[in-house]
């Protein structure tokens, strides 16, 4: 409810949310001053979505990215400054419904890659985006959460603290 | 160790999915509460909130401690953090994103009105 109040107070700065909705689904959702097919327009051009998908708070570097926008098209972004040590993200898409709907697969990481659902919903001139991932398994989820090599370090760190907790609560 | 931190982060994320408890968590990061608190705050019967707090407890995410008659519930150390930590993370990336996004909406818009303008001349 805070959240409402909040985005009606400063029109301009929508609230970007991140949900676990169940084991294997992550939601984010975020409106945008502007209509659908607009919008729908920002992610399927490859010259415009250029223009956001990396940050500039992120340290990467967009190195090219294609994009063949139909049932079965497929899509690949290369990342990286160095052309020898390049990062890949690809797949194709499952569904196209102009300025409603995109459905693609996320492949690079093999049989554990999401499927993302993206709808576009119009109301008033803005548009509700929510970005959907389904992960093939609970433990697809939970690597893509988790097993990034920093946020493991950072875990086992804690582990022991968290021992000793536990530790503590059964003795209890 | 791995399965054991998938357990508990299993246990953890179970006990997240509701937003009673959710909201449990949040009230106790602002100040230990009994259980008595809590139901009140929560429109909820005792035994109700007891259920709830028995699976935040159970993950670890608080702990309780009985004193005399009242069972006072605290979160439990840095259990709430390091569990959210990533989502948060990806929220983080995502916000930057669409930050981003909206200048390229606005540009668009602008082009937009601009091309109406020179249509209808």
């Amino acid at each position: 409810m805070d959240a409402r109040r909040e985005s009606e107070a400063t029109p301009m700065k929508n609230r970007t949310t991140v949900e676990r909705k169940s084991e294997r689904e992550l939601v984010v959702t975020r409106t945008f001053n502007g209509p659908a097919r607009i919008v729908f327009e920002a992610w399927t051009k490859p010259e415009l979505f250029k223009q956001w998908w990396v940050p500039k708070s992120m340290d990467m570097f967009l190195r090219s990215c294609e994009m063949d926008v139909r049932v079965g098209g497929r899509y690949r972004l290369v990342f990286g400054h160095d052309a020898s040590n390049p990062a890949e993200f690809f797949g194709r898409y499952i569904e196209v419904t102009p300025h409603s709907r995109l459905v693609w697969t996320n492949e690079e990481g093999g049989d554990g890659g999401p499927v993302t659902t993206l709808t576009f919903e119009e109301k008033g001139g803005k548009t509700l985006l929510v970005l959907h991932e389904l992960y093939p398994s609970k433990k697809a989820l939970d690597a893509a959460g988790t097993g990034a090599a920093d946020v493991m370090k950072e875990t086992f760190e804690q582990l022991d603290e968290l021992l000793v907790a536990l530790g503590a609560s059964v003795g209890r | 160790m791995v399965q054991y931190l998938r357990a508990r982060l299993d246990a953890s994320f179970a006990a997240l999915s509701d937003a009673t408890r959710r909201g449990v968590l949040e009230q106790l990061g602002r100040s230990d509460a009994s259980i008595t608190d809590l139901a009140e705050k929560f429109h909820m019967t005792l035994t109700g909130m007891k259920k709830h707090v028995g699976v935040l407890e159970q993950s670890g995410l608080v702990t309780t401690e009985k004193l005399g008659r009242v069972r006072t519930c605290k979160l439990g150390p840095r259990r709430l953090e390091e569990e959210t930590a990533w989502l948060e993370r990806y929220r983080q990336l995502w916000d930057a994103r669409f930050d981003e996004l909206d200048k390229v909406v606005e540009e668009l818009k602008r082009k937009e009105k601009v091309d109406g303008r020179k249509k209808r001349e």
